[in-house]
């Protein structure tokens, strides 16, 4: 009964969004405040259907309601609650269902938090994130439906697939899903303005909280991801330039460049036309994304849940999009007339430098997860893309990326001089350069990647240090003004840091990682690094669903004790897999990581241990960028500007 | 039922990337064979390098490249004999020849092209004069002077 509600709520949800999408529109072009003021009541009300909807799946999941089709494919009885749970999204319908409830929040928030955008952009806006989200819901009620019932309800359901049922995974989907779909407002708002015809300042501050949020929700998203990987798959990888990952790691980077690029228009109102391309992109990149994920075009580790035929479906949805709002935009942009003035060394310039990069950087992943594809059509050549492309070709811009923000930061608006703006920064540059220089005489005769990369860390680190002690100004009272700083200041602070903790973890983490393989007998001391390790048992435990084969070791260095570490070998009888534990000693110099694998002929085991320096920064660095964004987020501007004032109903103002 | 399990779980536990049997006695030989590794694809994976992956094929791949390398192959000839025997899809890394060019190319070309714009645009940008204000909508009139309380 719960089902056929949650059945019938997602339904009328869809005839909602339809209602939306249309009647505001009309109301917009005849004037009819009272149509477009249906938009946000609706928003409203798909959301709450929408969410009924969900929250019925979720139901099914946790009273494992096998008379589903869908719950018994991707769950069983013995499961865990959580998984339970996080099995709502872990399949090819309910992530659907996620989707496209994330699309109606997005738009109820629109609406309920937008009382101070103009009424006939707010219209425009609600009644373009209504289009996407009917799209959406046509494809989950046509191709992908979860409420589907079996004529003969089994006993018992098929198991989430092992490698998902995992904490750092339960809610990975989800917060991709927000970054993605957040990005769908910032596509709203870029057509309305396209469809209004003007884009001024106030645009750019409206759009850029949306960015905001849904590039710190990837930021997470990325991290929970690339975090699982590496204690979940078994060799200590955080990133492998899989196209999934790529599908998720080029919208992040397209939200990064506008991000920046809204802040020149909005306060220099310039790069208008660029920045409404840049979100419209944006969010393409994140219908790519899905695309990849759910037709199966590109092989990927995350091919777990996929369907040509469902492919069809999202592409038919990018093209309509992407092709509608690109032919708007060429009709439309010759319309945005920049008026800021500039000179050529100037924060705007240091911010299309900072565009040009990441663009570019997001064209080159683009094209290396592509490529297969096109030599396979059009050379007939079959080849593979692997991450030797993407390490040689990516990080050149990374690098350059990271070399110039810290001057570019903190030059000032429409003129600069180049020098005076980087003369403060004289004394860290060589001091990050010194870094840099001891640790290539220190690491002899490898690859450049460490050395280079903490020469960035530290460059980047102090140079925000450097910027906030020029923020103070002169003379006494420098700690007050230091703590009346904005939060914006404050976030943009945090989050270059956090780039520059990221950049020196993944280089130390790729420059001196050291492995070892070998069968150990038991209690039988061996050697890694500085470390000595020793297998004292080796247990059988059984788990809710699982049955598990536990090492136990204890890692000593020099001064003794240091961790017991316990990694295991799992197996899901029900759905036939292995999965790897990795037991690790998590540290913030180094991570001891430690994987066992089958008993050899004589009885000793299989063990490979890793020594891997700086991990923790890259996944530390995350979190300062998403922390850095909360701040900014926080910040009063775009509180007043996301509208407090929301009392105003629009039937008081007047619409022309 | 437990016997049965247990069984299943012997059958289908998995080969771990890598065995200790496979690493030659040589330790340059060895280290060579796993720099190698890492840009051979595992053909029967999903984007995995041989190195890494714990397919069985990966592992008789692994088993080639060594037995290359003690048979005195340089790095290039035991690549090429994989090459030749599997195809170019196993290469990780595609080797900039013909239409890859246009691959390798890309990031430049377009770091080019979008550094021209950039610069035309900067240009405009330093030279032009301010653009002419536009005057307020009726709309937005009325919605000043409801802010200014007017």
């Amino acid at each position: 009964m719960i089902t056929e509600l949650g059945h019938f709520a997602l339904i009328l949800a869809a005839l909602v969004a339809i209602v939306q999408m249309v009647v505001p529109l009309i109301g917009v072009r005849k004037h009819w405040s009272g149509w477009m003021a249906v938009a946000e009541p609706a928003a409203g009300a798909q959301f709450a259907l929408t969410a009924l909807a969900f929250g019925a799946l979720m139901w099914a999941f946790i009273v494992s309601d096998f008379s589903l089709q869908v719950v018994w494919a991707n769950s069983h009885s013995a499961k865990p609650m959580l998984y339970k749970i996080s099995g709502t999204w872990g399949n090819h319908e309910g992530s659907m269902l996620l989707w496209v409830l994330i699309v109606t929040l997005f738009g109820a928030m629109a609406a309920w938090f937008g009382g101070n955008l103009p009424p006939t952009l707010r219209a425009r806006v609600l009644s373009v994130q209504a289009a996407i989200a009917v799209a959406f819901f046509g494809f989950i009620l046509f191709t992908s439906n979860p409420f589907l019932r079996l004529q003969t309800p089994p006993f018992d359901g098929q198991d989430l697939n092992p490698l998902l049922q995992d904490p750092g995974l339960a809610f990975h989907p989800p917060f991709l899903y927000l970054g993605y779909v957040g990005l769908s407002m910032t596509f709203s708002f870029a057509v309305a303005a396209l469809m209004e015809g003007r884009i001024d300042a106030a645009w750019g501050r409206w759009v850029r909280p949306w960015t905001l949020a849904a590039w710190i929700f990837l930021t997470i998203g990325i991290a929970l991801g690339s975090w699982w990987a590496y204690y979940e798959l078994g060799w200590g990888g955080f990133w492998f330039w899989d196209p999934v990952e790529n599908a998720s790691f080029m919208p992040w980077l397209l939200a990064a460049a506008l991000l920046h690029s809204a802040i020149v228009v909005e306060k220099r109102e310039a790069l208008k036309s660029w920045t409404i391309l840049l979100a419209i992109l944006a969010f393409g990149f994140s219908l790519i994304g899905t695309f990849i994920v759910r037709s199966g075009l590109l092989t990927s580790v995350h091919a777990f849940a996929n369907d040509p035929e469902r492919g069809i479906w999202i592409l038919l949805i990018l093209g309509f999009f992407m092709g509608g709002a690109l032919v708007l935009f060429t009709l439309r942009a010759g319309a945005m007339e920049a008026k800021g003035v500039f000179a050529l060394a100037s924060r705007e310039s240091a911010l299309v430098v900072n565009n040009m990069l990441l663009a570019v950087a997001c064209f080159v992943v683009f094209v290396g997860t592509m490529w297969p594809l096109v030599a396979e059509m059009f050379f007939d050549r079959k080849l593979s893309v692997g991450p030797p492309f993407f390490n040689a070709a990516f990080t050149p811009f990374m690098v350059a990326l990271g070399v110039i923000l810290p001057v570019g930061s903190v030059m000032p608006w429409k003129r600069a001089n180049l020098f005076k703006a980087m003369r403060p920064f004289r004394y860290v540059f060589l001091l990050a350069l010194a870094v840099g220089g001891l640790t290539y005489a220190m690491q002899s005769g490898r690859s450049l990647i460490g050395p280079i990369g903490l020469f960035l860390g530290a460059w980047l680190v102090m140079g925000v240090v450097v910027e906030l002690v020029q923020r103070t100004g002169r003379g006494p009272d420098r700690l007050r003004r230091l703590a009346r700083l904005p939060r914006a200041d404050w976030g943009k602070a945090t989050a270059h840091a956090g780039l520059g903790v990221t950049m020196a973890g993944i280089a130390g983490l790729t420059a001196w990682t050291q492995d070892d393989i070998r069968a150990v007998q038991m209690n039988q001391p061996w050697n890694v690094g500085k470390y000595e390790l020793t297998l004292t048992d080796v247990q059988e435990v059984r788990g809710p669903n699982y049955l598990s084969t536990m090492g136990v070791l204890t890692l000593r260095d020099g001064g003794g004790f240091v961790a017991e570490l316990r990694p295991e070998k799992r197996f899901y009888p029900v759905a036939q897999m292995p999965t790897t534990e990795a037991g690790i000693d998590y540290d913030l110099i180094r991570d001891v990581y430690v994987v066992i694998g089958d008993q050899q002929d004589n009885g000793g085991w299989t063990v490979r241990t890793y020594i891997k320096p700086m991990t923790n920064w890259i996944w530390i660095g995350a979190a300062l960028m998403a922390l850095g964004g909360l701040l900014s987020l926080t910040d009063r501007r775009f509180r007043v500007a996301a509208g407090a004032s929301g009392k105003r109903s629009p039937a008081q103002v007047p619409a022309q | 039922m437990k016997h049965l399990v247990l069984l299943f779980m012997l059958a289908a536990s998995p080969l771990w990337a890598v065995q200790p049997d496979e690493i030659l006695d040589d330790p340059v030989l060895e280290q060579r064979a796993r720099d190698l590794s890492k840009g051979l694809r595992c053909l029967v994976c999903q984007n995995e390098s041989i190195d890494e992956s714990n397919a069985t094929l990966a592992r008789d791949l692994r088993l080639l490249v060594r037995e290359r390398l003690v048979a005195g192959d340089s790095d290039t000839e035991a690549v090429d004999f994989i090459v030749a025997r599997y195809g170019e899809f196993v290469l990780l890394n595609p080797p900039a020849s013909g239409a890859n060019w246009l691959l390798w190319g890309a990031g430049p070309l377009m770091l080019l092209l979008a550094g021209g714009v950039g610069i035309a645009y900067l240009r405009g940008r330093a030279r032009g004069r301010p653009g002419s204000d536009q005057p307020l909508s009726e709309a937005e009139q009325a919605r000043l002077d409801d802010i200014l309380g007017r």
